[in-house]
């Protein structure tokens, strides 16, 4: 203030005119402020009441997500209400990859917290490699309370890492019903690309697992069921806050068998430490009883994806338990060939019942000797006795009468060499040799010599228990045949609804009553009086039978089979076909014990057992084969 | 007893303006609402914000009482304590995100920065004021590099906010001084040829955040994610917006820091077009009041002064609703008066307290 009143007139002046310029400049900055919030507010319409449809959507989308809910998957029960494949609720630890940081690492630092197997780990690492979506890959499943309290408090520690409550398949039975209910998996990629072909993928977001094999596989459709929707509001951590709406899944179908399980637990013992098949049929309906292959498999493996180290156990074994020897292995039907034989010659009127046949234990042809392998010739023999005793001489002759094609078309009419349509996959056609046959597989003619040994069931006869068992049972159904099938009705468990699968006769062979009358005596007489009479000697039901031996290998001219210089894998199968009651079958099956010699040491007893089961209930003791 | 509360009315008041202290009140009241959505309906961030604006308007009064001669002697030990301080930061501050931010003065941590704020408007000013007699080119120039040393260390630290806020604020005072147009043009050509090299000595972060302002969907997880949400925050909240507590964005956790810096996405979100055009007219009435108590200040010093608070004051909400909207880079400056947080909130009423003292203190100046 000292300063101005030096010299206060030029200063006034001044002062005027500078207080003029500040507030013009003043003005200028105000009119700035208006343009620049000018400019806001049209940033503001441009945002609000322009685009405001755009970023409506955009908050929405935020907001909401869209999240499948998985169905239950239906269970499957044998035909008493016994579990043969059933879902529990238990937690897993899952990793989700992308979230997850170094995976070694992690794992590593979870290992401390709840327990992580070298067979966790190697599971883990080829669900990685297979995965190819950005999902989350389980590391343990079946975590205890405990360890699912210690995750959760340093849960933390590990982003991309969550305990999932989950469903788990179940197969309470294990190995004994391996190859029939199947198994599930993980989806792989080329399921996927199946299912997206067929238009079903939409139905599987939300579901890991899908039927690999056996029952699981092949009525994957009725057992999965429907996913349901669940629209929630998520926030910006993808955290479902609640839920909008919900449409809940429809679960699977329940699946109830024809099957025993107790039947097929007897049967699956019976083989004791054998290999081979059990194939039980209803004849009435075609209904299957039981279906085993042995050995077996623990499917529980497969479920969360099965560790290399297993797999290749399993792969490698030369028993092949992952085999399905009762649809998929083919064997050479021996003597049990013959009563089917027996009704082909009498079909064609080749021969009549009382014809008898001069049986010197072997027949010539070309210069071939067809030997019958037991010591003593039989002598004379007609078609009753051909089939008790099991004459091999007297079936040489008669294929060599029939010639190959008949014995190819009638053997058809039984379904050799034919798939059944039995309700699981990876059933084998076998091989029903005939002229066409070989031409068409072998590019070669059919030779006269080669229809000799099939009369017997050997030469390139090459059938599945399957067949055998289905063949039986419409033997014993008097020619009327069914469709083998292991489902029996598909339930509905939302309206109790039941589907039946089957039956429909699938054709009637329209055989003659005295023809069916001369063979299934025939077949009593074999477990009476015949190969397997010592089997069945105090069976108080009367049970139709056929015993058989096939070769594994070739016996040169001139030499004997001596089994205990045979190596264990070239050993004779030893075959078994029977039904019972005879005079009103509610069973029939095939057997056949690989490597075990004859028909009536190894597979006649398996039978024995089962059918007491079947007929009288009755548990047997011990294994049939106990060797 | 009537008497003594008169003049303890008359004591309190006396220079307070009534106008300017209606807007600042209603805007902070905006404030609370708003906050109490950000926070869910929590009281506790309420609460602690109640406690700031009390503090906030305690400094206020106080400084509305100070005289203006008095703040002009403060100016200078003021704006050297400040720089010294900075250069301290520079040399041992304390590194808090990346940021050399803070010192240690032993008793407690400070920020040398918040102090320049006024302490910068406050030396240019009083500055300008001692000269205001011979005003020469040469005067200008060192006005400012008395801004551009302080607004050059706040820079390196880094902080590109508060290091813009004050040139902003020392830009308008030298503008109001009256630098001739034509140095104003040719600074404006020379800054506009200057862009690409400040392109090359800005950090890698500055850079992203330029780079993402220009298009933010190129990185829609990383540093566009707060423009995208805070965008979509305020487009869809539509003209009338989508009520209290209604926003999605905001109580899905999708608006990052919506209590502070984005605390306007919330309030657009919820109250839209119409509730924005409200903020924006109580924005203008209390700058347009200030701008009026700027006009008719006494002297040179108190003008200038009070011109830059008032600017720099427009330039916070300017540019804290621009970052928002999406027009503006994200740099870390909060709404004046509604933004949760004590600093700013004290800061700028201790502003507004300088305002109120010189318009109530000009009459006993001239009399």
């Amino acid at each position: 203030m000292s300063e101005l009143s030096i010299n206060p007139g030029i200063e006034i002046r001044d002062s005027e005119r500078e207080l003029q310029r500040f507030r013009w400049r003043l003005v200028l900055l105000g009119g700035f402020v208006l343009l620049l919030f000018g400019l806001l507010f049209l940033r503001f319409f441009y945002l609000q009441v322009v685009q405001h449809g755009h970023y409506s959507t955009l908050a929405e989308a935020n907001r909401i997500s869209v999240l499948p809910v998985a169905p239950h998957r239906g269970v499957i029960f044998d035909r008493n209400g016994v579990l043969l494949a059933h879902n529990y609720s238990a937690y897993t630890l899952e990793i989700t990859p992308t979230r997850a940081g170094d995976l070694e690492t992690t794992i590593d630092e979870l290992a401390t917290i709840v327990e992580i197997t070298p067979r966790d780990r190697r599971r883990f690492r080829k669900l990685l490699e297979e995965s190819k979506r950005f999902e989350s890959l389980p590391i343990r499943t079946r975590l205890s309370d405990e360890e699912i309290a210690r995750f959760a408090v340093h849960r933390y520690r590990f982003p991309g890492v969550e305990a999932k409550a989950r469903l788990f398949r179940q197969y309470p039975q294990g190995e004994i019903f391996s190859h029939v209910v199947g198994h599930i998996g993980r989806i792989n990629q080329r399921e996927v690309e199946q299912l997206e072909k067929s238009g079903r993928l939409a139905n599987y977001r939300g579901s890991d697992y899908i039927g690999k094999t056996g029952l699981e596989q092949s009525y994957e459709a009725a057992l999965h069921g429907t996913t349901g929707i669940e629209e929630v509001e998520v926030d910006s951590g993808g955290r479902a806050v609640r839920v909008l709406s919900r449409t809940p899944p429809v679960p699977g179908n329940n699946l109830v068998l024809n099957l025993d399980a107790q039947l097929q637990e007897i049967a699956y013992q019976a083989f004791g430490n054998r290999r081979g098949a059990l194939v039980a049929i209803d004849p009435r309906n075609g209904g299957v009883l039981a279906l085993v292959s042995k050995p077996g498999f623990d499917p529980n493996l497969f479920v969360d994806g099965i560790d290399p180290q297993s797999w290749s156990e399993l792969n490698g074994s030369p028993d092949k338990p992952l085999l399905n020897r009762a649809a998929a292995g083919t064997y050479p039907p021996g003597s049990t060939f013959k009563p089917f034989m027996a009704l082909a010659a009498l079909f064609y009127g080749k021969r009549a019942p009382q014809q008898i046949i001069s049986d010197p234990g072997f027949f010539m042809f070309g210069g071939h000797r067809f030997r019958d392998g037991r010591p003593v010739p039989l002598g004379a023999v007609d078609m009753h006795r051909s089939i008790v005793v099991s004459s091999d001489v007297y079936y040489y002759t008669l294929a060599n009468e029939l010639g190959i094609d008949p014995i190819a078309k009638f053997m058809a009419l039984f379904g050799f060499g034919s798939r059944t349509g039995i309700d699981i996959a990876g059933e084998s056609a076998g091989v029903l040799p005939s002229t066409e046959w070989k031409l068409r597989r072998l590019k070669q003619k059919w030779y006269a010599g080669e229809t000799i040994s099939v009369g017997i069931g050997q030469g390139y006869n090459s059938y599945t228990p399957l067949q055998l068992a289905s063949a039986t049972a419409t033997l014993a159904n008097d020619g009327v045949m069914y469709r083998p099938h292991i489902v029996n009705y598909v339930e509905n468990i939302r309206s109790g609804e039941k589907t039946p699968v089957e039956p429909n006769p699938l054709r009637d062979l329209t055989l003659k009553p005295e023809h069916l009358k001369v063979v299934k005596d025939a077949m009593v007489g074999v477990n009476k009086e015949g190969t397997s009479a010592r089997v069945f000697a105090d069976a108080p039901y009367v049970a139709a039978g056929k015993t058989g031996t096939a070769q594994v290998i070739a016996i040169k001219q001139g030499e004997k089979y001596v089994e205990s210089r045979v190596a264990e894998r070239h050993r004779d199968h030893s075959l078994f076909i029977a039904y019972a009651p005879a005079d009103n079958p509610t069973i029939a099956l095939a057997v056949i014990a690989e490597n075990s010699g004859f028909g009536a040491r190894a597979a006649a007893p398996i039978a024995r057992q089962v059918l007491d089961y079947h007929i009288l209930g009755k548990l047997p003791a011990k294994p049939a084969v106990t060797d | 007893m009537p008497i003594i509360l008169r003049r303890l009315l008359i004591f309190t008041t006396r220079h307070i303006d009534g106008v300017l202290l209606s807007a600042i009140l209603l805007l902070m009241f905006t404030g609370l609402v708003a906050l109490l959505s950000a926070a869910n309906g929590s009281y506790v961030r309420l609460s602690g914000q109640l406690m700031n604006m009390m503090v906030a308007l305690g400094v206020m009064w106080v400084f509305a009482n100070i005289p203006p001669h008095y703040l002009m002697r403060m100016a200078v030990p003021l704006f050297l304590t400040g720089c010294a301080l900075l250069v301290g930061v520079a040399v041992a501050g304390e590194v808090v995100n990346g940021a050399r931010r803070w010192l240690n003065i032993g008793v407690t941590r400070i920020q040398p920065s918040e102090l320049m704020k006024i302490a910068v408007p406050l030396m240019l000013a009083w500055y300008f004021n001692r000269n205001e007699a011979s005003l020469k080119l040469r005067n200008y120039a060192i006005a400012a590099l008395m801004l551009a040393i302080p607004a050059a260390l706040i820079l390196r630290q880094p902080d590109l906010g508060t290091a813009l806020l004050i040139s902003a604020s020392g830009g308008y005072l030298i503008f109001l001084a009256g630098l001739p147009w034509r140095i104003i043009l040719t600074l404006a050509v020379a800054g506009g040829a200057s862009l690409p090299l400040l392109w090359s000595v800005m950090h890698d972060y500055q850079r992203q955040r330029v780079l993402t302002l220009l298009d933010p969907t190129t990185d829609p997880l990383g540093s566009g994610y707060h423009t995208i949400q805070s965008t979509i925050a305020v487009g869809s909240g539509g003209i009338l917006g989508k009520g209290w507590m209604n926003g999605t964005q905001t109580h899905l956790d999708f608006i990052p820091e919506r209590t502070t810096d984005f605390i306007f996405a919330v309030y657009s979100e919820e109250f839209g077009l119409l509730g924005n055009a409200v903020l924006l007219a109580l924005y203008l009435f209390l700058i347009g009041r200030a701008m009026v108590i700027t006009a008719n200040a006494p002297t040179l010093f108190s003008r200038l002064l009070a011109g830059a608070i008032t600017l720099t004051f427009f330039t916070y909400a300017f540019v804290n609703m621009g970052m928002v909207s999406g027009i503006l880079p994200v740099v870390g400056v909060p709404l004046p008066l509604v933004s949760y947080g004590g600093t700013s909130l004290v800061s700028i009423c201790l502003g507004f307290g300088i305002l109120m003292s010189i318009n109530t203190h000009k009459k006993l100046v001239q009399t």
